[in-house]
């Protein structure tokens, strides 16, 4: 009863704490401008079905796709044992699902399967990152916090998924030796050649089985809080990401009806714009961004691939799609914080562009769409990479000198180049 | 030129009207390389008996590098005063030589008053040769010459157009290589986003020749370009390799007029 308590008290805490941050993640995204991403439903939930439950972007690279759909289908599929654990630890029940008998049997088995996969998968993928040293996961963003915040995660689950095991090769041991309320149920394809290490006596099985079951259970909901706080949150996050993709083409920029209304202003004299001046052009910090921009920064999982394929970086050059987001995160956190502690109203004096992303970054970009190609839950660092710049040209008039010039030479003679217009239908009399 | 290349203004004074406009783009106005391009695509359409025009001097920049470069102010400017002349053409049908002014005039100027069935001049030569209007004959032949095709990105990941550029080459019974990063994975020339008008910010490399050295890994005879952009930065890297001799860098309307003779 004592433990049954505890359990209920567990759940409610871990639930409740999670709401509570994710509430302050949503405030968090509400910090951005409004974008309209509710049109064609019907397409956006195939998308969403593809890309992020189909996983499709992924398969481009097919090692690292087996692996994660092991540990995706692993997350997705045993979560349904979740069920079962929440529901035994409220009532006391030991496998309450038994009474579906073979198809338990069926189900309990597949879970241990997958819990080696995933246990495996896992194994593997530490030792990309630790001992292969992949270049994808190094780079000046990857140091410190989100290259321990990688570890913790695969640690984790590696150690949830052996609490799994042990706690059913624990149970089927003590079904076996006829323990009380240890009914036999379940079949142990994986656990079974656990069995021999463990120990005879039934006392300290139950200890075992209870000890993996606590363990088990609870690391699940410590790892539900860690999700707000690491990039492990792609896990959630992919699903409504890839429900609001930009659905236009890659290459489309949006035309921002701020300048268009001034634009016409200043063609027609009489022409009176609909709505009131904005209050910047482009962005300099996060609230300048649009929300799906920010939802696109707590997304990121960091895995690379839009670094990798980015031609400027492969060249050495100090920009990295990857720490395009992860900054735009690290400082919208920073401004979630102040808000906390200040209020809405307080200013740090701090900015997302030069306190954390440098113009050395952003003039480097050849907005040649291969981070967003490249993303396997459709985040577009090119768009912030295009805010910032809109800020930099509009609202500051800073920009490299040869921008300038070009954008002096299509000012006056309509192309980027100091060529007179009269000269451009010379070519005609070329041969 | 053997011929005379038709504007918008003789068209309208004529009382006529063309079926398509080309757009020619900056650099196929000014651009020495480019102009050769521009020079071939009107052969085409001369060669082809399609009623085209051009805008000659009245076309000004589409605005794209503008935009790219983040002053949207100056980018919407030059898309308006373009559209005013386009819409008093009554315009219905373009075809650009550039997938910058293809993508900027596509995509970007519909939501400014310019809603144009826009195409690239790829898209076209692989329409003609569906329709049997183009073949390779009657000029230089390809056959067996070992061609890779580098995507521009504006045409390529930006719009989704892979196939039309590659179905030229098809018809000239050539040696198709794909280089590794190609399609929606290729590689960027390093000209797009204004690149093209800066130098690079400080790296290891410039971005043409870690492209270039991954065009001369296929070993080709010829190097296919469907971007004026691309084809300075391929041609910049070519030269920087001493492959000048070995290896040609051509658009694929330059392709498809030397494989018609024209």
């Amino acid at each position: 009863m004592v433990s049954q308590i505890i359990f209920v008290i567990l759940t409610i805490v871990g639930v409740g704490l999670f709401a509570f941050n994710a509430q302050k993640v949503i405030r968090n995204i509400k910090l951005g401008k409004s974008a309209n991403r509710s049109d064609k439903p019907q397409e956006r939930w195939m998308v969403m079905l593809k890309v992020a439950f189909g996983q499709t972007k992924m398969a481009v690279r097919p090692v690292p796709f087996l692996l994660h759909l092991v540990v995706y289908l692993g997350f997705v599929i045993i979560n349904i044992e979740v069920l079962e654990i929440v529901i035994d630890g409220i009532f006391g029940t030991h496998r309450v699902f038994s009474g579906l008998g073979g198809l338990y049997n069926f189900l309990i088995g597949s879970f241990e399967l997958l819990a080696a996969g995933v246990w495996l998968a896992c194994v593997v993928f530490l030792i990309r990152r630790n001992v292969l040293k992949l270049k994808r996961f190094s780079g000046v963003e990857m140091k410190t916090w989100p290259k321990s915040d990688a570890n913790y995660i695969l640690i984790t689950e590696i150690l949830l998924m052996s609490a799994f095991l042990l706690m059913n090769a624990a149970d089927a041991k003590l079904q076996s030796l006829g323990a009380s309320h240890y009914t036999a149920a379940g079949a142990f394809p994986v656990s079974a050649w656990l069995q021999n290490l463990l120990p005879n006596q039934i006392d300290t099985l139950i200890f075992i089985e209870r000890f993996c079951w606590w363990f088990h259970i609870a690391g699940i909901f410590a790892f539900l809080n860690y999700l707000p706080y690491s990039k492990h949150f792609h896990i959630i996050l992919a699903f409504p990401n890839t429900y609001f993709s930009n659905l236009k083409p890659k290459g489309q920029f949006s035309n921002m009806d701020s300048v268009t209304n001034e634009v016409k202003a200043m063609l027609d004299p009489s022409f009176v714009p609909a709505d009131a001046a904005p209050g910047r052009f482009g962005a300099k910090d996060i609230q300048d961004l649009s929300w799906v921009n920010l939802l696109n920064a707590y997304t990121c999982t960091e895995c690379g691939r839009c670094t990798s394929v980015c031609p400027a970086n492969i060249t050495g050059k100090l920009l990295s799609p990857r720490k395009i987001m992860m900054d735009t995160r690290d400082r919208m956190e920073e401004v979630g914080k102040n808000i906390d502690k200040h209020g809405a109203e307080h200013q740090d004096g701090k900015a997302l562009l030069d306190d954390y992303i440098t113009r050395e970054e952003i003039w480097a970009c050849t907005s040649c769409n291969a981070c967003v190609e490249a993303c396997p839950v459709n985040i577009d660092p090119l768009s912030i990479i295009t805010e910032l710049r809109r800020y930099a040209v509009m609202e500051e008039s800073v920009a490299p000198a040869s921008i300038n010039a070009m954008l002096g030479n299509v000012e006056n003679n309509g192309a980027p180049w100091k060529y007179s217009p009269s000269d451009r239908f010379n070519w005609s009399e070329g041969n | 030129m053997e011929f005379k290349v038709p504007t918008m203004a003789d068209m309208m004074a004529a009382g006529e009207e063309p079926e398509i406009l080309f757009w020619v783009g900056c650099a196929g106005s000014y651009d020495e390389r480019a102009q050769k391009i521009t020079r071939d695509i009107c052969k085409i359409l001369h060669h082809v008996g399609l009623k085209y025009a051009v805008l000659g001097t009245e076309e000004s920049c589409t605005g794209d590098p503008a935009k790219r470069a983040g002053n949207e102010f100056l980018f919407q400017m030059q898309a308006m005063a373009n559209i005013e002349v386009l819409n008093a053409y009554n315009i219905k049908k373009i075809v650009t030589g550039c997938p910058h002014c293809f993508n900027t005039i596509k995509n970007e100027y519909p939501g400014l008053g310019g809603n144009y069935e826009v195409i690239h001049h790829t898209q076209l030569i692989q329409d003609l040769i569906n329709q049997g209007k183009l073949k390779a004959e009657g000029g230089e032949s390809f056959k067996g010459k070992k061609i890779t095709y580098h995507d521009p990105c504006y045409l390529g990941r930006a719009n989704g157009v892979y196939e039309a550029p590659r179905k030229a080459l098809e018809v000239l019974d050539a040696q198709l290589v794909e280089m590794k990063r190609c399609k929606a994975n290729g590689l960027c020339c390093g000209a797009g986003g204004a690149q093209m008008f800066k130098e690079p910010e400080k790296g290891n490399k410039d971005i043409n020749i870690e492209r270039i050295e991954e065009a001369l890994s296929t070993e080709p005879q010829f190097i296919a370009a469907g971007c004026p952009f691309c084809m300075t930065m391929l041609n910049d890297g070519v030269k920087l390799k001493d492959k000048e001799q070995e290896v040609k860098v051509l658009d694929i309307a330059e392709i498809t007029a030397r494989a018609n003779g024209l």
